[in-house]
Parts: C-alpha cells; structure tokens; sequence
C-alpha cells in the first residue's frame, strides 16, 4: 500500500478537513510564539492594545514614540540591561550545564547497571525511581528549606545544581537503563572474557556506542533543569536566580512601573534557545520520547 | 553481575537519590508533624515619672528566638495540621454534613475549604487534559500520517514547541493574550459583542483558559507518540481489512486503536503524573483567586514572609498520598508481572 495510492482515493471533503485541521493546529501551536516575538519590538500601547491590534502589527504607537520607526530594542535593553537578566542568564547555563554533565555521568553508570543487574533489588530500584519521578517538585522542596538554612547551603548554585540532578536521576535511570537494554549483552561479556575487568568493559565497549541514547536524555535534563521553576525559585536567593524565577520575580516589579515590556523580552529571550534546540534536535526529541513509549 | 559491582556502578545514582528526594520526604513528614512556635508574650510596665504606670503586652523576640534555635521545627502537633482548617477540615465537614441545605450546599460548602477546592481543580485538571489532549494528539497524529513528507517536518517543528517550552514562560504568552487587551481577550469581547468581557472575571473562564493551557502544552506530547505508534502499524493487517471492505473509520476503529492501546497507557500514565502536579500555569495567569492546586497551596506556604513549614508539609504528604494512589494500578501490574516473570 503507497502514500500515492490511498491519497488518490481520500474523496475530496475529507482532504479539506485533513488539511484544514492541521492547518489550524499549527496556528494554535505557533501563533502565540510568532505573537510575542514580534510584540516584543514594540511598546506596550502597541503590544497590548485597547483599541486594535492592528497597532501591534504595524506598530502605530512604537512609531510616535521611536522617530518613526516601527521596531524597538527598548524592551530588550530594559530587561537585560536596566534588570540585569544578563545575570540570570549566566546563572541558567551554569545550572542547566552542570546538571545536564552530572546527570548523565551518574545517569549512565547507574543505567548501565539496572540493565545488566537481574537481581531483584534492580526491579525495586526501577519502581522507587518511577513513584520519585511521579512525586511533584515542590513537595520536595518543602523539604529541602529548614535543612538547608540549618547547614546554611540555602540559596547558592550549587545546592540547586545538586537538588536538580538528584530529581533528575529516576528519568535519566529509566531512559539510560531501556537504552542499555538495547545493546547487546554479549558486547560487554566478550571484553570481558578476553580479559577486562566490569569497568573496563563499560568505558572501551559501551562508551563509544552509547551516544544516541546519552545526546537524547541529555536533551531531556537539560529541559528539566532550563523549565524548572519550583525548585529554582525556592532555592536561590534574589541575586543568584536563573532565568525562569527571575522572570516571575520582575514581573510583578515592572507591573507597578509600566514596563511589562520589559518582561515579555525576557520571556522571549527565555523561548529562543529553546527554539534552536528544537530545530537541531527535532529528531532526537521525537525518537526519545517515542523510545520509552514504544517499548513499554 | 555481581553484587559489589552493581552497587559500585549505582551508588553515586543511590547517594542522591537517597539524599535529595528520599530523607527530604522523612523531612516533610516529620514537619508536617510540627507546628510554629505560639508567640510569646510579655507584658511590659512602662511608667512615667508624673504620668503613672500603663502595662502593654509585647511580642517578647528574644524569647522567640532561642526558642527557635532551641526547636527549630517548632511545637510537636501531631495530626493536628492534617485535621485542622487548612487541610482536611475534619470538623468543618462534620458540621456541613450535620447541618445543610441539601446536597448542592453541601457541595460549594466543601469546595469553599482551601484544601478542597485545590484538590478539585487538581483533579479536574488532571482528568481533563489528560483525555482532551490524548484526543487531540491522536487527531493530529492521524492527519501528519497523511500529510506529504516535505510537509512533515515543519509541522512537527511547529507542533513541539508547546511542549518543550518552559511552562512558566508558556503560560505568560498565553495569558498576555486573553487579558482584555490582549489579542485573544480583545477579539473575544468584539466577536461576543460583549465590552466587559473578560477571561478572569469568573471562576468558569479562568477554569476554562487553564484547561485549554493544559491540552495546548499536553497534546503535543501524545501526538508524538502516537505518530511514531501509526509508522509501527502492520502494513498487511490495513490491506486485509481494506480488501474485507472495511471503511476508513473501521479501519482506524478496529486495526490502529487496537494497535496503539498499548502505548495510550503510557501516555495516560505520564500525563497523569505530570498534569497532577499542575503549578506553573496558575502563577502564570495569576487565577489564584479562581483556581489553586495542590502544588499551588505549598508554594504559597512557602513563599512569603511567615514560612508555614508544617502546613506545607502536610500538603506535600496528601499530595504524595494523591500521587501513589494515582500510580497504584500500574505499580500493582508491574508487580504482578515481574513475579510472573520470575517464577
């Protein structure tokens, strides 16, 4: 059966409401983004109009304000210069870059042993990791706070680097250890008859063949920790805050000002990398949520 | 593989787990037995030379604080933070129940105690999005199928970003456009020809936005899924019932559905897990007033000058309790077979 096949027998009506869905699913899944990106160089009677929007597309009222132009940096300069989100930016890749590092070397250690452990406590661990993973973020968070003001670790890097790692772990441990399983036992074992020991094994053999499954659940803590919002915004202290508290805690601030501007650049500023890591890993994104899936 | 060898490769993995989320959680239950310290008063006698003497009651702060250094986790209470007001509202409910005016009072009675009306929203949520989105994924994983392939790829592009982009950040674009002036919030008010419509004005709407939040950051994911789901469909099994004269629905109805069953759990299940922990959204629209969630009420416990460690724990052990609940048909299942297995 071709694709050619069947489309030449698809009768016309539903061919409309195929093309006119998808269509619409991706205005809906687009246009806000499209939206705001846009908005974002303008100013606020523009980007939130009491009397048309028309005057966000043209930017009627960023031309009297801006010498006739169209297009305004001023929420940019505003939220990276006048806030300082250039800070919170540097804060986030620290974190996401040391979470995604740590994760995956715990991770793949940790995964390689569940997939070639059968012993029982493996299961047990598997299943913890699954109740963990299900556990939301901040009922653990309620936990972190009077033990860290005790030991006075409250509110440096660090300490979310860690927090964010050890949340992340059951994923990492569940996706790593379904990935392992795909490769086969016998590679491992035959180093290991012709003389290496457990560890040599896994860092000659599994190591140069174990990249697809590690890029893809590096994706995934790397999203973990650039999204986290709960663990972020109660761990950090004001002037160590990554990106996402940082623009929750601006945007009540810009509010009272007037400058939500100010606020919409710095989330559009937050998509961006976001978008690139879409675009250049669209396919290990797909195959990695679909792997777990598909396996069971 | 050896005992010593395994835990060699998985301790570091165990260490924090079991430091970072397994103690953490002891520590939530052993705070959710506490409560803060009373205040402690002092009376003051303040004379004057000519004016007599007047006694005033100070909060004594000295006293407050060694008592905190002494018990920082405050005064041993028991159950008593799970039962009172806040929480479980025992004998609140004992009283709506003795004392009402049918069963719809007792209903928005029940709803009005904070604990009750995060945990419904929390539910509604969850039970919800979860199908809608499902729902919708499968749609649009049907029509990608059909779609030529130089069209594919932008579509699915497009298709993931609600997903993948950071719920708190998804919910601000979102809700900039619903406010009145916003572009959604303004066509609304002019397609319903209504002026002072807005999506935060009640209950309803602001219930409303957050679930089409929900399903738009939802449905991508099922989408996916599901679209990798119909590239594993038996070519043959379609052919068959093609030839045995099977409708295009039949065909969807009673070779793809049956097919796909088996990942519509998985999906069902993780988007279970994750809609339970609904959070970000409701900071993001600022419906607190409307709607709260569970995770909602512990980040405000949390948040804000007087930090009510106790109340926050108790919320965190119901919630957990919520959550294993949730789990439990499929912890049961994978029990059940991995002792089959084993024997």
């Amino acid at each position: 059966m071709s694709d050619a096949t069947v489309s030449q027998k698809r009768p016309l009506p539903l061919n409309v409401l195929i093309y006119g869905f998808i269509v619409l699913w991706v205005v809906l899944a687009a246009f806000p983004f499209i939206w705001t990106v846009w908005g974002s160089f303008k100013v606020e009677p523009d980007f939130f109009s009491r009397q048309s929007w028309w005057n966000a597309i043209f930017g009627t009222n960023t031309q009297i304000q801006n010498d006739g132009s169209s297009f305004t940096g001023s929420g940019y300069y505003g939220a990276w210069v006048t806030k300082e989100f250039w800070r919170a930016v540097g804060n986030t890749a620290i974190v996401t870059v040391s979470v995604t590092v740590i994760s995956l070397t715990l991770g793949t250690l940790g995964g390689y042993a569940l997939a070639r452990s059968g012993q029982r406590y493996a299961f047990w661990i598997l299943i913890i990791a699954l109740v963990f993973r299900a556990m939301p973020h901040i009922t653990l968070v309620s936990g972190y706070l009077l033990p860290f003001f005790q030991l006075n670790i409250w509110g440096v890097l660090p300490t979310s680097i860690i927090v964010l790692v050890a949340i992340n772990q059951p994923f990492t441990l569940w996706m790593l250890h379904s990935f392992f399983l795909s490769i086969p036992k016998d590679l491992d074992e035959s180093a290991m008859v012709d003389g290496c020991s457990r560890f040599e094994a896994f860092r000659r053999v599994i190591i140069p063949v174990m990249w697809p499954g590690v890029v893809t659940t590096g994706l995934f803590s790397f999203l973990l920790a650039y999204n986290d919002f709960a663990v972020t915004s109660m761990l950090l202290s004001a002037d160590n805050q990554t990106m996402v508290p940082k623009i929750s805690s601006f945007l009540g601030s810009v509010q009272e000002q007037g400058n939500v501007m100010f606020a919409v650049a710095a989330v559009v500023s937050a998509t961006v990398p976001l978008f690139i890591l879409v675009l250049f890993f669209q396919r290990q994104i797909v195959s990695g949520l679909t792997a777990g899936a598909v396996k069971g | 593989m050896p005992h010593k060898t395994f835990f060699a490769f998985i301790l570091p993995s165990l260490i924090a787990m079991v430091l970072f989320i397994a103690l953490p959680i002891v520590s939530v239950v052993v705070q959710s037995f506490h409560v803060e310290h009373g205040r402690i008063l002092v009376e003051v006698e303040s004379c004057q030379p000519f004016g007599g003497c007047t006694t005033e009651t100070r909060v004594d702060t000295a006293a407050m604080a060694e008592l905190r250094a002494e018990q920082p986790m405050g005064r041993f209470n028991g159950f008593g933070t799970y039962l009172n007001r806040g929480h479980l509202a025992v004998n609140e409910i004992g009283a709506i129940l003795a004392n009402n005016n049918g069963f719809g009072d007792i209903v928005t009675r029940i709803y009005n105690l904070p604990f009750y009306k995060a945990l419904s929203f929390t539910l509604v949520f969850c039970f919800v999005v979860t199908p809608l989105a499902m729902a919708l994924g499968f749609a649009i994983a049907l029509a990608v199928n059909t779609l030529p392939k130089v069209t594919k790829g932008p579509v699915i592009f497009f298709s993931l970003l609600p997903m993948i982009i950071t719920p708190l950040v998804g919910s601000l674009i979102l809700y900039w456009m619903i406010q009145p002036n916003g572009i959604i919030g303004a066509s609304l008010r002019y397609l319903m020809n209504d002026p002072t419509l807005s999506l935060r004005q009640s209950p309803m709407l602001t219930w409303l936005s957050l679930l089409f939040y929900g399903v738009w950051t939802n449905a991508p994911f099922s989408f996916v899924v599901f679209y990798a789901g119909l590239q594993t469909v038996p070519g043959d099994t379609l052919e068959s019932a093609m030839i045995d004269g099977a409708s295009r629905w039949e065909r969807i109805r009673y070779v793809i559905i049956p097919h796909l069953a088996p990942l519509a759990t998985f999906v069902a299940l993780v988007q279970l897990m994750d809609n339970f922990r609904v959070f970000e959204p409701i900071v993001g629209f600022s419906a607190e007033a409307n709607a709260t969630s569970l995770s909602w009420m512990i980040f405000n416990d949390l948040s804000g000058d007087a930090q009510l460690f106790g109340s926050a724990g108790a919320t965190s052990v119901l919630t957990i309790v919520g959550v294993i609940i949730l789990l439990m048909p499929v912890l049961l299942r994978t029990w059940r077979e991995f002792n089959h297995k084993v024997v």
